[in-house]
């Protein structure tokens, strides 16, 4: 087994061209600097269990205004940095006096981290495909360390959540989650993912959040079935089976012209 | 009660049947608060501690901010109703010296220039005291450290020694301390660098020498404990799996409301699994290390102050 847990200061290796992430050289010996899981599969690394999210150029997150300024919004990202979005970088002309119209203090929206100044100050931009405002649905907050989990083997789990839950999901990788669809749905999918974080160290994760949400439907089928609302509930269900995609769609659609 | 008659049993046992370099039983939870960033709970002997970190986050005021690296800033603080007599709360003159000696003790092991212009807050706070409370706070502050997910070159242990009777005897109790000859706290890294000494009472050139190797072998002893408590917290989950390299891209495609996230993440498959992933993780707090089978020690009633003797370096 090449996985174990590792605590500051433990020894993994001797091999120091292969020191990855989390980990230091002293020496000519490889120590773990966190709390976490090593993976010396190809290089020795060391995944922390818990953490902050450090900003990093590129990444796209969720953020929430915390000041607006006559050209500024300042974004606070779950991190110890806040972001700076100019408006130059929103995607269409505001003026000064609309800034609060379009983005007051506690709003939050989807945007990309252009650049990080080795101050730590934080440049964001909207100025792209997909990143807007949010305006409805949820955001849900886990571990930023455990973002990779929620999205999966080559996007495995995310893909699943959303076919099982019918639910619109983006995953900002400071540990942010949007997720919208109907308020079941919703309330099922953050279930869903409260047990992939809090059970992120599980193997056969995606396996146990897939009959999670199978049985946890077919309860809520059973208590509809005695119900007036059953047919709604069909309908529904055949939405689910047939056109998830293009419900996907739809609530795409709906979104990107609100920005234009 | 006054100073005891004799600190020694005929067979050479110490007032609460411990060795003379034997440390009180420690046992330590990890994560128990909800709302800080990382957290530990310690008990060693009848000192009770809870530490929690607070961080990387900003720092206000902001001219305490330095743009090249973070600034830990650590409270030690001992709660009213942790002594005999009550004691006044909030930041006294030996608080404030041992809040700054702990902080000091951390400087070497964690990396804030990962963090700059940031602060990591520590807050150490002594529920009950009963000799040997800056130490307690420290071994409890490096496990919440390390739970905070704070880059670190290694965990502190901290132990005291100390002189009873002209003899050195390791990790000073309540009466030890008060009536004893001389108290030397000792935090050390892994490697046995010392980050923090100070010292109460006098001791020769010889008797030091002989107290600091009797206290790394304490302090060796502590980290084997810590790193119990560290590899306990998980260990229902010796089997994971783990993704890395995770990429997330923006949404490209015009329809494609899939490649709202197009992840490329490379996971490695585990070996075996036969441990239940259904363990509550609560469980898991439940054993702590018993390697240290020193009796408890007795329930040490004092009327005079706890304070571990002032510390002159």
């Amino acid at each position: 087994m090449n996985k174990k847990i590792v605590i500051p200061g433990q020894f993994l290796s001797n091999d120091v061209k292969n020191a990855g992430s989390g980990t230091y050289v002293d020496d000519g010996k490889v120590y773990s600097l966190l709390y976490g899981i090593l993976n010396d599969k190809r290089r020795i690394n060391v995944l922390p269990f818990s953490g902050k999210y450090i900003p990093s150029r590129n990444d796209l997150v969720i953020g929430s205004v915390i000041v607006v300024t006559p050209s500024n919004w300042i974004f606070e990202l779950g991190s110890a940095y806040d972001g700076l979005l100019h408006v130059s970088e929103f995607p269409r002309r505001i003026r000064s006096e609309e800034m609060k119209g379009v983005m007051n203090i506690g709003d939050s929206a989807i945007i990309r981290i252009k650049d990080v100044n080795p101050a730590m100050k934080v440049e964001i931009t909207m100025r792209e495909r997909g990143l807007q405002v949010i305006k409805y649905g949820r955001v849900i907050e886990i571990m930023p360390t455990k973002v990779p989990r929620l999205i999966g083997h080559s996007g495995s789990m995310i893909s699943m959540l959303k076919k099982e839950t019918n639910c619109e999901i983006f995953v900002g990788q400071n540990g942010r989650v949007w997720i919208n669809g109907n308020d079941n749905d919703m309330d099922r999918l953050g279930e869903a993912i409260d047990m992939i974080s809090s059970n992120s160290n599980a193997s056969g994760l995606t396996e146990m959040v897939f009959k999670f949400l199978r049985n946890e439907s077919d309860v809520e089928d059973d208590v509809d079935t005695n119900t007036v609302s059953e047919d709604v509930e069909d309908i529904q269900a055949n939405d689910v089976e047939e056109v998830p995609e293009d419900t996907s769609r739809k609530i795409d659609m709906l979104l990107d012209p609100e920005d234009e | 009660m006054s100073k005891p008659e004799k600190f020694f049993d005929d067979e050479g046992l110490r007032l609460d049947g411990r060795r003379v370099d034997e440390i009180r039983p420690m046992k330590i939870e990890v994560g128990v608060l909800s709302r800080a960033d990382g957290s530990c709970y310690l008990e060693w002997g009848n000192n009770k501690v809870l530490a929690g970190v607070f961080g990387p986050r900003e720092l206000h005021p902001r001219r305490m901010q330095r743009p090249d690296t973070a600034i830990v800033r650590y409270r030690y603080s001992m709660a009213a109703f942790s002594v005999e007599d009550r004691i006044r709360p909030g930041p006294n003159r030996r608080a404030t010296e041992i809040s700054k000696v702990s902080r000091e003790a951390f400087e070497p092991v964690v990396l804030t220039h990962l963090y700059p212009g940031a602060v990591i807050d520590v807050f150490a706070e002594v529920l009950q005291a009963d000799a040997g409370t800056r130490t307690a706070a420290i071994n409890a502050a490096t496990i919440a450290l390390a739970d905070a997910g704070i880059p670190m070159k290694g965990l502190v242990s901290a132990c005291a020694v100390g002189k009873v009777d002209g003899k050195l005897v390791l990790d000073l109790g309540k009466d030890e301390d008060n009536y004893g000859d001389a108290d030397l706290p000792v935090a050390m890294t892994q490697d046995g660098d010392v980050t923090l000494i100070q010292m109460d009472g006098n001791l020769t050139q010889d008797e030091f020498k002989e107290a600091m190797e009797l206290v790394k072998v304490g302090c060796k002893q502590i980290l084997e404990i810590q790193r119990e408590a560290l590899k306990d917290k998980f260990s229902q989950f010796d089997n994971e799996e783990i993704e890395e390299e995770t990429v997330v891209e923006a949404p490209e495609s015009e329809v494609e409301v899939e490649e709202t996230i197009e992840a490329e993440v490379v996971m490695t498959e585990e070996a075996e699994s036969e441990i239940g992933d259904e363990v509550e993780e609560d469980d898991e707090n439940d054993d702590e290390p018993d390697e240290y089978t020193g009796d408890e020690p007795d329930e040490n009633t004092d009327d005079e102050d706890v304070e571990e003797g002032e510390t002159n370096e």
